[in-house]
C-alpha cells in the first residue's frame, strides 16, 4: 500500500513552476547558483561549471523534479557582452511532471572545458560533439570527442563571435581537391 | 504544317525533312537521334534541401514530368542529367563530383535553385558559392526554391540544348 501511496505522489499532477525548481537548486547548491533569470516564464539558472554533474544527477534523480530529458545542449558565446564567454546551455525536461528549466553553466574563455554529463543522459553524446564543433568547449570524460558536422581537419570552431563569417582565408585541403580534380577533367569535357 | 497523307510526291518540311507518303522519312541522323534523346532524360535526384521536394512534386502526377520522358533514376550510371537541388556545402561537393562522374556521356547538369546557382543566402564558410565551381552546369534555374513550372522550363531549355547539338551521341565526337 505504502508503495502505490509513493506512486501517486509521484504521479504527473506534481507539476513544479519553475522558479520552485530554481528555489530548489539554490538550496541544494547554494555556492554553485550564481543567478536565476526569468523571462516570459521560462526560468533559466546560471551555475558555476565546477559541480555542473553533481547538479545534473541531482535534477535527473531527484523523485520530485525528475528531470529525465535532456531536450538540448548547446552553448552561447557572449564574447563582449558577459565577463564569462561562454554558457553550456541544458534545456531540462520531465516527462512524469511535464515541468521544465534551463540550467546554464559558465565557461571561461581562458580554459573553455566542462565536464560530460553522458554518465547523466547517454543522449548528450552527440549534443556535446556538437558543442565541442561549433564553439570548442572541451568535455572532459566525454567517451568520443570528435568533431561531427564540420570535416575533421577543418580549422577554427565556426560559431565562435571572433570566427569570420565567410570562413579562413585559407581555403578547406577537403574542397580545394574537388576544384582540382574538376580542372584536371574539365579537358575530357564535350566541348560543343 | 498539314501533310496530305493520300500524296505519293515529296514532301518537304521547313526543317528539311523530307516525306514521301505514306511512310518513308528521310532526314539526319542527328535528328531523329537528339529527338530520341530528349524525350527521354533520365536525371539523378541530387536533393539537398527545400528544392528537392518541389523537383517530387514536379516528378508526381500534378506536374507529371513523366510526359516529358524524364523519369527520376536511383542510379547515376541509368542516367543522362543531374539534378543539383539544393544548397551544396563543401563537404557535400566531393559527393556530387564523384555521382557525376559515374554518370555515363553523354550527360548534363542542371543547378535547381538560388543555392546550387550562386550559394544564394548562405554566404558562409561551409556553402560552395555555386555548384559550377566544380561541375559543368548546363542550365540555371533560381529561385528559392524555383516553382515546378520553373523546373519544367529549366528541363525544356535543356531539351532544346540537346536538339541543336551535332554528333554528341556518336563515337567520333
Amino acid at each position: 500500500m505504502a508503495v502505490i501511496l509513493e506512486r501517486i505522489e509521484y504521479s504527473p499532477y506534481k507539476k513544479l513552476e519553475p522558479l520552485e525548481i530554481a528555489e530548489k537548486i539554490k538550496e541544494k547548491f547554494p555556492l554553485e547558483a550564481v543567478d536565476v533569470i526569468s523571462f516570459r516564464d521560462q526560468v533559466s539558472v546560471i551555475v558555476k561549471r565546477d559541480q555542473i554533474v553533481p547538479i545534473c544527477k541531482y535534477l535527473h534523480d531527484d523523485p520530485h523534479l525528475s528531470l529525465d530529458h535532456l531536450q538540448d545542449l548547446t552553448a552561447v558565446d557572449y564574447s563582449g557582452k558577459k565577463d564569462v564567454r561562454f554558457e553550456v546551455v541544458y534545456n531540462l525536461y520531465s516527462i512524469r511532471h511535464r515541468h521544465m528549466i534551463r540550467l546554464k553553466a559558465q565557461v571561461p574563455e581562458s580554459d573553455p572545458r566542462i565536464n560530460t554529463v553522458t554518465s547523466v543522459w547517454v543522449g548528450a553524446n552527440w549534443h556535446e560533439r556538437e558543442c565541442f564543433d561549433m564553439f570548442g568547449i572541451v568535455f572532459n570524460g566525454h567517451p568520443d570527442l570528435r568533431r561531427i558536422l564540420m570535416p575533421e581537419d577543418w580549422e577554427g570552431h565556426p560559431l565562435r563571435k571572433d570566427y569570420p563569417l565567410k570562413g579562413p582565408e585559407k581555403e578547406w585541403s577537403g574542397y580545394v581537391q574537388v576544384v582540382e580534380l574538376a580542372k584536371k577533367l574539365k579537358e575530357f569535357e564535350w566541348a560543343g | 504544317m498539314l501533310i496530305d497523307t493520300s500524296a505519293t510526291t515529296l514532301v518537304t518540311l521547313d526543317d528539311g525533312t523530307k516525306i514521301l507518303p505514306p511512310n518513308v522519312i528521310i532526314t539526319s541522323l542527328d535528328k531523329v537521334i537528339n529527338w530520341s534523346r530528349l524525350s527521354s532524360i533520365w536525371p539523378t535526384t541530387f536533393g539537398l534541401a527545400c528544392c528537392a521536394i518541389e523537383m517530387m512534386a514536379a516528378g508526381a502526377a500534378h506536374y507529371d514530368f513523366d510526359r516529358f520522358g524524364i523519369i527520376f533514376r536511383g542510379s547515376p550510371r541509368q542516367s543522362d542529367c543531374i539534378i543539383v537541388a539544393g544548397t551544396v556545402t563543401k563537404k557535400m561537393a566531393s559527393v556530387i563530383r564523384r555521382v557525376y562522374d559515374q554518370v555515363p556521356e553523354p550527360r548534363y547538369v542542371v543547378a535547381m535553385g538560388s543555392c546550387a546557382c550562386s550559394g544564394g543566402v548562405f554566404r558562409t564558410y561551409s556553402v560552395v558559392q555555386g555548384c559550377d565551381a566544380f561541375l559543368p552546369v548546363d542550365v540555371f534555374i533560381p529561385g528559392c526554391p524555383p516553382r515546378p513550372e520553373a523546373l519544367m522550363e529549366g528541363m525544356i531549355k535543356l531539351q532544346e540544348k540537346i536538339r541543336k547539338e551535332q554528333a554528341r551521341w556518336s563515337l567520333w565526337r
